[in-house]
């Protein structure tokens, strides 16, 4: 949609304000596209004349659309073919820099969630009463904020497939073979009055009846008892995950939760130990007691050992975020790059969380023993360990129908706060409840998808797609904090599944090889582990995205598909011969076959 | 701090400590007292052997091993295991095993004393004779061994004679190349060697080059610096060719399809007042220049790269990191892995190489100058600038036998100092000029393999194969300090014996160290070949500038006036000694090159085409594979790139098998069912070093690292703020 068609529709369309600068905001009260287009726009700003000055080619000129939905730059410049399509939830700072300049222009900066900043110029419209798009845009980028609703309410695209069927806690309980004859479906959090950020549906030992699951419920931070993610199919060791004990300063035990976690272990035939793995370093955990929290002691939970997997918290995350950011955007600097990479810890957090999951893996597989993770609440780091852990564990995790319901179930379920950790629509973007939690994950699982490219169904396009769409407020998957919360959204939005699901054919890696029950163990040495350019730096156009791989084996795919075609054809066509000399028709030209000219 | 890399020296390491007493061991499993030798080569003779010794398994935290028999010979210390070997090895080398080491291709010997261990320099060895001995080798693998075991005079023998064939100054008839004997193989892929006028020949009319053969120096009459054969600019009178011995005389290289040429030359040695040497020059800069009525540049080498010895310096920093002999310092170095990679400088090295071949790329494509590289030898950095500058231009260079060919010209026929430069000979006064540049040289490439993969018909199994083969004391082709040498060496006849005369096989020649299975993995399956009939077409418009012609960009009042100018601003540089005009420091490339790689950026990638390598941090990387391969921490069990590599071969192969059969079928037309697709072959899964370290077993216990977690510190107070710091803020 052309600005000259746009100009069309204008006259067309009843007008609250006409302003003929040519930096001027076109204000459409309502107007909605055709259902043809998929989206659904409730309305729509438009700026002509508007530099976007781009780290990387330099000033354009263009026309800025904001919608609620979306930052639409159409560069008009004749020689440069720049478009940015940028979905509002991406936004995170809208702000001024600096006066305005001698040209009357003012300048912006957009900083985005998705490591980039963009920085717009434009003539401040003459009349005060109108509005500068920027302003639109400060107020469609954070409807949270603006009291406004998000656009996923809006979005009626149809898909094929609902996504949000791909999820069903007792489907995949099943899958796992539970409920069995040591674990049970509890409905004691049915209405999520036990805790209100876990999922209704919990799997729990079955010497454990739901009084009890109540007083630990009271034991464990925020209610978060522990409960089962995951069992081995063979040893029946399982991955249980919970919020920390509330022992405090004063050791506070719990008869029930002991009970429980030796009920966990002796669900486990084959060993006599449990393992509790605390994400925190032990420094956190112990300060932690002074606010009531802490750690399970070895005296009151025997057989029990506990180690610490030293991660950090969400603030030392986001600032190491941000730090990469710095180091990446919009400039790299050559020579020191790899010294500034290590400056900002990003790989080394990486690597601390890989190697936390390598341990818990280790644990279950090799050491055929239950564990029990948790950090402080259990819905950050605990949702990172187990998740990785499963994925390394359970081959099932490795396809992309496996790896949705991975998502859903140990971060959407057990109640991730998305809706916090991205503050979608919300304009405090100070909040320290901000953490790139989710994206870590993202990040160790493509580390692994490097160390394995045939282990995954899924390409790192489908992990770069999750992620635009936890900022994008297209999809219900990735708006709330809790199972609860999500339970009132699902109806009036769509689920991201919906619409990967519906083109499987880009998110699938080609080389993938089902190894079924084979158990991955990344190594996590910092010798492996590598920036993802793809998704860090995709903005720098000097990092061309590489996917030869890819096409070549697609296109030696084609070729053997063509050349068994032409084999068959052949076999066929001499079958007929030999058919035809049969039947005494010597007379028929004998067609000659010339090679097939294939050049590979 | 432990600082990364020392390899060697004071800090006492866990290795070093036997957690199991020799006792222990021997009661486990009684060694067989058998001395076995592997199998000689044509001409390999034993000086002394040892047994038992142990070998402890690198890969093991225990301090284990295998025993067998450890043997010096005059072409590698090799090490007989008393088991049994797997015999199933995908990638076996023809003439030295696993635990062989060629002597060439040890780098150092240390000397462990119960819990140090000692540099050794000398063969002498004075007070008591060590219990442990560790190798490093060249191509990067660590051994230990343990000389307990065996009689003290034994050991103290065998100790005394790897250090002494491994370490002491040799001459070069004590080389094994000149004791092997071998039948010359036909080759796999055809290789030009650059050694006749023919060859020369050949290529000056494949690139449409201009100039003219030299071929007077047959004999080396001229200079024996000068290759036999070698080309100058149309230009240059016959007098000029040895006036400096062959210095400052413009040596052609390769010719750009638009006509302009890439020239190297060695530096006169210039006074300030030498008017003799500075008349000289400047008619060369004459000669490359009005050959072709083409502006010149000149670029002096060795005043804008890091010289031989910094390379030197970088890389014996660099290849430290590999160097490691147990796990304790392999988790320590990975905490400021980033950082000890940066101060190495060799990445950056690398970097500026590469930059440098872009620049003078950029010269020859777009601006159409001739450009003529110097540097004092005229063997070293201008070989690596000028191969480079082929590969990126020539899609040619980047097929294997073209490849190999390049080699041959720029480098074995070019005379690079290969003999000093890796210290063949292991004489002290030439420690000063080694230095990898060969590596270094190969390093850029497989930068460029690893940007562009569809562009090479090699793969980074063949460039690392071909960087072992260096130290591999059979070839010819890496063994001369100049072409003199070469020649004179395979022309000595030794009537009475057949030994001196040098009958030894090029590194080409294959076949010698691999199996045509194995040497399948020098192919690149992601090398797509030039569809034959687009030939035509494929030029981009700029490509079909006519030859000879000045381009269109030539914007000159009159040709006069302009070489005028020209030429007198190269005398103001010459007197200078201010040549490069293109000149930057390393983090600044200077605009016109990124704008030269943006402009490439934007048109659609052609892989038979010009190629540029991506410069920026992220894009340098380390070659993983040549690296890290002997490193078990490291392996990725069932994983790895190989594990992509493989299936592309595998669907390659059944595509190949599927042409076969039509082809078979088109000629016979007979009815013949058994043509069945190729069947998958049931994959061997691999781990990630695969095709080396294969005899390894497979390990289904994941490395945990000892140290992750003390390492990071966190240096604000972020650490210790509480996860849900607002139970305030009401959401949704």
């Amino acid at each position: 949609w052309s600005a000259e068609s746009m100009a069309g529709i204008s006259k067309k369309k009843k007008k609250s304000e006409v302003i003929v600068t040519s930096c001027t905001v076109y204000f459409y009260e309502t107007f909605f596209f055709m259902k043809k287009m998929s989206f659904f726009f409730a309305c729509k700003y438009l700026a002509k004349d508007v530099t976007y000055i781009c780290p990387f080619i330099g000033a354009l000129r263009g026309t800025l659309t904001v919608t609620n939905y979306r930052l639409f730059f159409k560069c008009m410049d004749r020689d440069q073919s720049l478009a940015l399509d940028i979905p509002l939830g991406v936004v995170s700072r809208v702000e001024k820099i600096g006066g305005t300049s001698s040209r009357g222009e003012v300048s912006y900066g957009v900083v985005c969630k998705d490591m980039r900043n963009l920085q717009f110029a434009h003539r401040q419209p003459d009349d005060t009463l109108k509005k500068s798009i920027f302003e639109v845009l400060m107020k469609y980028a954070y409807p949270i904020s603006n009291s406004l609703a998000f656009f996923a309410y809006d979005y009626e695209q149809i898909f094929p497939e609902n996504g949000w069927k791909v999820f069903d806690a007792l489907a995949e309980s099943k899958r796992q073979g539970l409920p069995n004859e040591s674990w049970r479906i509890s409905k004691v959090n049915d209405h999520y009055e036990l805790c209100d950020s876990y999922p209704s549906t919990l799997v729990v030992p079955v010497t454990i009846p739901d009084e009890d699951l109540r007083r630990i419920a009271a034991f464990r931070a925020k209610g978060r008892i522990p409960v089962l993610s995951w069992i081995h199919p063979e040893t029946q060791a399982t991955v249980v995950r919970c919020s920390q004990p509330m022992v405090g300063v004063n050791s506070k035990r719990c008869k029930e939760d002991e009970k429980l976690l030796q009920a966990i272990m002796d669900a486990n035939a084959q060993s006599h130990k449990l393992f509790i793995f605390d994400a925190r370093p032990s420094v956190n955990a112990t300060a932690n007691k002074m606010k009531g929290g802490g750690y399970e002691s070895e005296d009151a939970y025997q057989n029990a050992e506990l180690v610490f997997l030293d991660i950090h918290n969400i603030h030392v995350m986001r600032e190491s975020l941000r730090k990469l950011k710095e180091v990446v955007y919009p400039n790299i600097e050559e020579s020191h790059w790899l010294s500034n990479l290590e400056s900002t810890h990003w790989l080394e957090h990486i690597k601390v969380i890989l190697a936390g999951a390598l341990r818990i893996a280790d644990k279950v597989e090799s050491g055929k023993t239950s564990v029990v993770v948790h950090c402080s609440d259990g819905w950050d780091r605990t949702a990172q360990l187990t998740s990785l852990a499963m994925l390394m564990l359970d081959s099932h995790y490795r396809t992309i129908r496996g790896f949705e319901v991975l998502v859903e179930k140990e971060w959407v379920s057990f109640g991730h706060r998305f809706q916090m950790r991205i503050g979608h629509g919300d304009k405090n973007h100070t909040d320290a409840d901000r953490s790139p939690v989710f994206l870590q994950f993202i990040d160790c699982v493509w580390q692994m998808i490097r160390q394995f490219p045939t282990a995954f169904e899924f390409n790192e396009y489908f992990l770069i797609t999750i992620l635009d769409h936890l900022y994008s407020c297209l999809f219900g998957t990735f708006m709330c904090n809790s199972e609860q919360q999500r339970l009132k959204e699902v109806s009036k939005t769509l689920s991201l599944w919906s619409y990967i699901n519906s083109q499987l054919e880009e998110f699938t890696n080609p080389f993938y090889v089902n190894y079924s029950s084979h158990v991955l163990f990344p190594v996590v040495s910092m010798r492996h582990l590598e920036l993802w350019v793809g998704y860090y730096i995709r903005w720098n156009p000097r990092m061309r995205p590489q996917e030869p791989v890819h096409q070549r084996y697609k296109e030696l795919l084609a070729k053997r598909s063509e050349l068994q075609k032409r084999v068959e054809e052949l076999r066929r066509e001499v079958a007929n011969k030999a058919a035809s000399l049969t039947s005494e028709r010597a007379g028929s030209p004998t067609r000659s076959i010339t090679p097939v000219q294939t050049f590979v | 701090m432990l600082s990364l890399g020392t390899g060697g020296g004071k800090a006492s390491k866990a290795s070093f400590v036997s957690y199991v007493t020799p006792e222990e061991i021997k009661s486990e499993k009684e060694p067989p007292k058998k001395n076995k030798h592997p199998e000689l080569l044509p001409g390999e003779v034993v000086f002394c052997s040892a047994n038992p010794i142990l070998k402890f398994t690198q890969d093991d935290q225990s301090q284990r091993g295998v025993f067998g028999t450890l043997l010096c010979t005059n072409f590698r210390v090799a090490f007989v295991s008393d088991e049994e070997e797997d015999a199933a090895q995908h990638f076996k080398n023809r003439l030295y095993g696993e635990h062989d080491i060629p002597l060439m291709c040890v780098d150092s010997i240390y000397g462990g004393y119960d819990d140090k261990k000692k540099l050794i320099t000398s063969g002498l060895v004075k007070n008591k004779s060590p219990n442990k001995m560790i190798i490093h080798c060249k191509d990067l693998r660590v051994f230990q061994f343990c000389l307990t075991f065996t009689k003290e005079e034994d050991a103290r023998k065998i100790f005394q004679g790897i250090v002494h064939h491994c370490l002491e100054p040799k001459s070069l008839k004590c080389v094994f190349a000149f004791s092997y004997s071998n039948i010359p193989n036909p080759e796999r892929w055809a290789t030009t060697t650059f050694d006749s006028a023919e060859d020369w020949n050949q290529e000056m009319k494949r690139t449409r080059g201009w100039c003219k053969i030299v071929t007077g120096n047959e004999n080396f009459e001229l200079s024996q610096r000068l290759p036999q054969v070698f080309i100058v600019p149309k230009a240059v009178s016959e007098e000029d060719y040895a006036k400096f011995q062959g210095l400052g005389l413009p040596i052609w290289c390769w010719s750009h399809h638009t006509g302009c040429a890439l020239f190297k030359a060695s530096s006169v040695p210039m006074l300030q007042e030498d008017t003799v040497a500075q008349a000289y020059m400047e008619r060369m800069l004459n000669d490359v220049a009005q050959n072709h009525l083409y502006s010149v540049k000149t670029e002096d080498l060795s005043e804008t790269l890091p010289s031989i010895q910094e390379i030197q310096l970088a890389y014996t920093k660099f290849k430290q990191f590999f160097l490691i002999d147990n796990t304790t310092d392999f988790w320590m170095s990975d905490v400021k892995w980033f950082s000890s990679l940066e101060n190495s400088g060799w990445l950056d090295i690398i970097r500026q190489y590469l930059q440098k071949a872009v620049e003078v790329v950029e010269c020859l494509e777009a601006e159409n100058t001739n450009v003529l590289i110097m540097e004092e030898d005229g063997t070293d950095l201008c070989c690596v600038i000028s191969s480079l500058v082929q590969l990126m231009l020539d899609p040619y260079f980047r097929t294997l036998p073209g490849f190999q060919s390049l080699v041959q010209k720029e480098w074995v026929a070019g005379g690079h100092n290969f003999q000093d430069r890796c210290n063949h000979l292991h004489h002290k006064d030439k420690e000063q000029c080694q230095s990898p540049v060969f590596l270094l040289f190969l390093e850029c490439v497989w930068q460029l393999l690893q940007q562009h993969g569809p562009g090479f018909q090699f793969s980074e199994t063949y460039l690392t194969v071909l960087s072992d083969s260096v130290h591999v004391p059979v070839f010819s082709t890496f063994l001369f300090s100049s072409a003199c040498q070469r020649v004179s060496s395979i022309r000595a006849d030794s009537p009475q014996t057949q030994r001196g005369a040098l009958s030894c096989p090029a590194v080409w020649d294959w076949s010698v160290q691999f199996d045509r299975k194995a040497q399948d993995f020098f192919i690149n399956p992601l090398y797509a070949e030039k569809p034959v009939k687009v030939v035509k077409k494929s030029h981009r418009p700029k490509h079909q500038r006519q030859l000879s012609l000045p381009a269109s960009a030539f914007k000159t009042p009159s040709k006069k006036s302009f070489f005028k100018e020209e030429t007198d601003s190269l005398k103001k540089m010459l007197r200078l000694r201010r040549i490069s005009r293109w000149m930057l420091s390393p983090d600044s490339p200077q605009p016109s090159t990124r704008e030269f790689y943006e402009a490439w950026l934007r048109k659609p990638l052609d892989y038979h085409g010009l190629l540029l390598p991506c410069l920026s941090g992220p894009a340098i990387r380390l070659w993983v594979q040549r690296y890290l391969r002997w490193l078990p921490e490291v392996q990725v069990f069932g994983g790895g790139a190989m594990a992509v590599i493989s299936r592309l071969s595998e669907l390659l192969a059944q595509v190949q098998e599927l042409k076969q059969q039509l082809e078979w079928k088109g000629h016979r037309q007979e009815t013949n069912h058994r043509g069945v697709p190729a069947h998958l072959q049931p994959a061997v899964r691999h781990s990630s070093v695969f095709p080396f370290a294969s005899s390894r077993n497979w390990s289904f216990r994941p490395v945990i690292p000892t140290n992750v977690f003390q390492s990071l510190l966190v240096p604000d107070s972020l650490a210790d703020q509480d996860d849900e710091y607002t139970e305030v803020v009401s959401l949704v």
